[in-house]
C-alpha cells in the first residue's frame, strides 16, 4: 500500500506521558513516606489480629438480659431518626425548590444553594457536638444534627432533580393561566415525584444509621448506650447491641424498598 | 386601554398593534406586527422557520414578553398585564403546542383538567378539589376528539396523534376565547395532521372562536384557513383570503422558487 507520509513512521497514537509517570512516582513515594511517618508495621497487625480475636470471644454469646435499656434506646432511635427524617424531607421540598435555578431568579436560588452548601460541610458528628453544646444532651441535639444533614444532602438532589425537568411541560400549564403554586402542583410535581421519594427513602435509611451514632456524642438514642457498654467493657452487650443495629437497618432497607416500589 | 396609530374598533376580538420582539437588543425578531382578529375560524400563519411565527404566538399569551407593542383581547392590553390579570387573560387564551407539552406522568383526564387551574384557587389545585362540572365536561371533551376509552391512561403512554387530541382538548377545556397552535402538525403524519386540522377547525366554529394556527404545510393551510397571514422577516407580507396567496406571495414569503412544483 502506498504510504501517503513517505518519510519515516508515525507516531504511536498511545505514547507515554511522562507527566503521568511523574504523578504515579510521587503518590507512591507518598505512600511510602506515610506508612514509616506513622510507624506502621506489619507486627503491629499481626498484634491487633489477636486483640480483635479476644474481643469476639468476650462479644459472643450477645447478652439480651438488659432488653429493656436496648428497647429504649432503639426506641429514641428510631423517633430521632423518624421526626428528622419527615422535618428534613419537607423542609428540602422548599429548600430544593427555592434553589432550583431554572424555576427560581438568581437573588433567591444563590442564598439557598449556599445554605445547603452550608449544611453539607460538616460531617454529621461535627454538628451533633455543636448542638450537644448549644441545646445539651438528649435527643433534641440529634434531631437537629439529623435535620441539617437530610437538608444538605436531599434538599441538593431535589433541585438538580427540578433543573431536569421538561419545561414544555411547565409552558403548557402556565398557558391556561395557572397560578405559580398551581404550575408547581401540576407540571413540576409529577416529573420529579417518583424521584424525590427515591431520594426520602433513602435519606430515611441513612438517617436510621445516623441516629444510632449521634448518641456517641451524647445526642440522644442507642449509640449512647452503645459507647457507655463499651467503656465497661460489657462486649456480650455491645454484640447485642450491634445485632439490634444490623436487624434495624436490614427491616429499613427492606420497608424503604416497598415504598419505592409503590411510587415508581 | 391604548390608544395607538388604527386604534382596535369596538368589536375587535384581538388587536396587535406594531408588535416587536428582540430577544438580543438591536436584533429584532418581530418587526412591527399589525394584525387584528373579529373571525371565528382557523386563521393561518405561514413564513419560513425563524421568521418569528412561534414568538408572534408566544407573545400573545405571554409565554414570551413582547419588546414594544400592544395587544388587546377584547379591550384589555396583555403587554402590559402582570400577576392576576395576566392569569385571567391567559385563561381565555387557549394553546395547542408542536411537542403537545403534555405532562407525561399524569392521565390523559388529568392533563385535560388541567386545562380548569386557571380558574381554581392553589388550595383547591393541591386538594385537586376540581368541581363535578369541570369533570363531566372533561370526559365530554375526550369523548369528543375521541379518545374517552384512554381517559385513565397515562398520557405517555399515547401516540402522537392522540397526545395532539389531548393537547386541543386541554386547551379548549379554558373555555377559551381564542385558540393559539404553535405547528400542531408539524410532528405528525399526514392523515394524523389533516384529523388535526379538522379538529381545530371544529372546535373554532363550534365555540365560536378564531383559531391562529402556525404551520410549514401551505396547502393544509389552504385546505382549512379562512384567512391567511403570511410573515418574513419579522413582518407581515400578506393578509388576507386563503385564494389570494399566489404564486409570487409565497416566493416573497420563503424566497427561491424550486420548491413550488
Amino acid at each position: 500500500m502506498a504510504r501517503i507520509n513517505s518519510q519515516g513512521n508515525h507516531e504511536n497514537p498511545f505514547k507515554g506521558n511522562n507527566l503521568v509517570r511523574l504523578g504515579w512516582f510521587l503518590i507512591a513515594a507518598y505512600l511510602v513516606y506515610s506508612f514509616n511517618a506513622m510507624g506502621l508495621e506489619w507486627t503491629r497487625i499481626v498484634e491487633g489480629l489477636g486483640h480483635a480475636n479476644a474481643l469476639l470471644d468476650r462479644m459472643f454469646p450477645p447478652n439480651f438480659s438488659r432488653w429493656e435499656l436496648l428497647l429504649s434506646g432503639l426506641a429514641e432511635s428510631l423517633e430521632i431518626a423518624i421526626i428528622a427524617s419527615i422535618t428534613g424531607i419537607i423542609l428540602s421540598l422548599f429548600f430544593g425548590l427555592f434553589s432550583a435555578r431554572n424555576l427560581m431568579p438568581n437573588w433567591i436560588s444563590i442564598p439557598m444553594r449556599g445554605l445547603i452548601a452550608l449544611c453539607r460541610t460538616f460531617h454529621p458528628v461535627i454538628i451533633a457536638i455543636l448542638f450537644v453544646k448549644s441545646v445539651g444532651f438528649g435527643a433534641l441535639a440529634g434531631i437537629l444534627t439529623l435535620v441539617v444533614a437530610s437538608i444538605g444532602f436531599i434538599a441538593k438532589l431535589f433541585a438538580e432533580a427540578i433543573e431536569e425537568i421538561s419545561l414544555k411541560q411547565v409552558e403548557a400549564v402556565r398557558a391556561t393561566g395557572a397560578g405559580f403554586a398551581s404550575v408547581i402542583l401540576f407540571a413540576v410535581m409529577p416529573q420529579v415525584f417518583a424521584r424525590f421519594i427515591g431520594f426520602a427513602t433513602y435519606q430515611l435509611d441513612s438517617n436510621l444509621r445516623n441516629s444510632t451514632m449521634v448518641g456517641i456524642v451524647g445526642a440522644g438514642g442507642l449509640g449512647g448506650t452503645l459507647f457507655s457498654a463499651f467503656q465497661r467493657f460489657d462486649y456480650d452487650f455491645v454484640s447485642a447491641i450491634l445485632i439490634t443495629i444490623i436487624a434495624i437497618i436490614m427491616i429499613g432497607e427492606f420497608l424503604s424498598n416497598i415504598v419505592r416500589r409503590i411510587f415508581s | 386601554m391604548h390608544t395607538t396609530a388604527g386604534s382596535a374598533e369596538p368589536h375587535t376580538l384581538l388587536s396587535i398593534r406594531g408588535l416587536q420582539k428582540e430577544y438580543v437588543a438591536g436584533n429584532a425578531i418581530l418587526k412591527g406586527i399589525d394584525i387584528d382578529i373579529k373571525e371565528q375560524g382557523i386563521i393561518a400563519i405561514i413564513g419560513p422557520s425563524g421568521t418569528g411565527k412561534s414568538t408572534l404566538l408566544r407573545c400573545i399569551n405571554r409565554l414570551i414578553d413582547p419588546t414594544k407593542g400592544h395587544i388587546l383581547l377584547e379591550q384589555e392590553d396583555l403587554s402590559q398585564a402582570r400577576g392576576k390579570q395576566l392569569r385571567m387573560l391567559r385563561r381565555k387564551i387557549g394553546m395547542v403546542f408542536q411537542e403537545y407539552n403534555l405532562v407525561e406522568r399524569l392521565t390523559v383526564i388529568e392533563n385535560v383538567l388541567t386545562g380548569r387551574l386557571g380558574y381554581m384557587s392553589a388550595w383547591n389545585a393541591w386538594r385537586r378539589n376540581f368541581s363535578q362540572e369541570d369533570i363531566n365536561t372533561a370526559f365530554e371533551l375526550l369523548e369528543a376528539v375521541g379518545l374517552a376509552e384512554h381517559a385513565k391512561k397515562r398520557a405517555d403512554s399515547l401516540s402522537g396523534g392522540q397526545r395532539q387530541r389531548v393537547g386541543i382538548a386541554r386547551a379548549v377545556m379554558q373555555n377559551p376565547r381564542v385558540l393559539l397552535a404553535d405547528e400542531p402538525t408539524s410532528s405528525l403524519d399526514p392523515k394524523t395532521a389533516v384529523e388535526i386540522m379538522e379538529l381545530l377547525e371544529r372546535f373554532a366554529l363550534e365555540k365560536n372562536m378564531p383559531a391562529l394556527v402556525n404551520i410549514h404545510d401551505v396547502n393544509l393551510a389552504r385546505r382549512y384557513a379562512k384567512r391567511m397571514i403570511g410573515m418574513s422577516n419579522g413582518v407581515v407580507v400578506y393578509d388576507g383570503p386563503p385564494e389570494g396567496i399566489t404564486d409570487d406571495h409565497l416566493k416573497q414569503i420563503y424566497g427561491g422558487e424550486s420548491w413550488l412544483v
